[in-house]
């Protein structure tokens, strides 16, 4: 399903709000995603993955980065995640299943820290965007 | 897949608070699921699926109800769930999809017409109702669901996923 005007006007408002403590919940997702899913860590052989580690920390910013891209260019999430999506795709080959695993804990850990703002409605528009962006991610995979 | 003992502390330590709250927990979580995929819709033709409605509530208290069994018997939740397993598969026929979070494989759901191609080749992973379980607990209960709790959690509800699908075939 498309992104409606109002699905952006609630992931901008959202975002806006998260300021500049994004790092901190990506870095939470992430290790949320290691602990929830051990499989994922596979693609971090060269990480310290416990709890606490600056690696981890360090990767979780680079995410934040990149989802604060991509609400800033709702309009063309294919154009503004390409060069991640090739990265992806070409040199670490992630499976793509594990971008929707990480959404899914990304939302736990808003839904935690945000627990008035993550009403059923908004929780579907958030849901939408990370469903785009895991697909323009995915889209250099065929 | 079995949880362990440290996993099974957890889960029982917090259904003490959730079943204090069982009938909103278990309502917010549909809500969340119809909001967010709309798909799941489809199994309840007969039911007015507007938030607070008297529908809504009423399952959500059977959701929840049907979990706090599995609670009460971690070491035999199949026994525990027979029944509902054998009305998902037989009678209601849900997607299998529909219960998972995230691994342990099943069937790729139904996609929107207009869902992006990527996702439906990927595996049915996150986000639906054991997902939306999942973000409710975490909108209640923030502080209770460190990391591994909520690994736990994860790992308890596809557990009781598997069992509501394991009557398929």
């Amino acid at each position: 399903m498309a992104l409606s005007g109002a699905d952006r006007a609630a992931v901008r408002a959202l975002w806006r709000k998260l300021g500049g403590n994004v790092g901190i919940y990506a870095t939470e997702a992430l290790e949320r995603t290691f602990c929830s899913f051990p499989a994922t860590k596979t693609y971090f052989p060269h990480f310290d993955l416990s709890p606490g580690s600056a690696q981890v920390k360090a990767h979780g910013q680079k995410v934040a980065d990149a989802l604060t891209t991509a609400v800033a260019h709702l309009d063309d999430l294919p154009g503004a995640l390409s060069a991640l999506g090739a990265l992806h795709a070409h040199r670490l080959r992630v499976d793509p299943a594990h971008f929707q695993l990480l959404s899914h804990c990304l939302l736990v850990t808003l839904a935690r820290h945000y627990p008035g703002d993550l009403a059923p409605a908004m929780h579907a528009s958030l849901h939408k965007f990370l469903s785009h962006v895991t697909s323009a991610l995915a889209s250099r995979y065929g | 897949m079995s949880l362990t003992k440290a996993e099974r502390t957890i889960i029982l330590s917090m259904w003490g608070k959730i079943s204090t709250q069982a009938d909103a927990i278990g309502t917010e979580a549909l809500e969340r699921l119809f909001a967010s995929f709309p798909q799941t819709k489809t199994y309840f033709p007969h039911f007015e699926l507007r938030a607070g409605s008297a529908h809504l509530r009423a399952h959500g208290a059977k959701v929840v109800a049907a979990l706090g069994d599995a609670v009460r018997s971690l070491d035999d939740v199949a026994g525990a769930l027979s029944r509902l397993s054998e009305l998902h598969a037989y009678i209601l026929r849900v997607d299998p999809v529909n219960f998972k979070v995230g691994g342990g494989g099943g069937p790729q759901g139904p996609q929107g017409p207009q869902a992006p191609p990527a996702l439906t080749q990927a595996l049915p992973p996150a986000q639906l109702l054991s997902h939306c379980l999942l973000v409710t607990l975490a909108s209640h209960f923030p502080a209770d669901l460190t990391a591994d709790a909520h690994a736990a959690w994860d790992k308890f509800l596809s557990l009781v996923s598997c069992v509501l699908t394991e009557k398929y075939r």
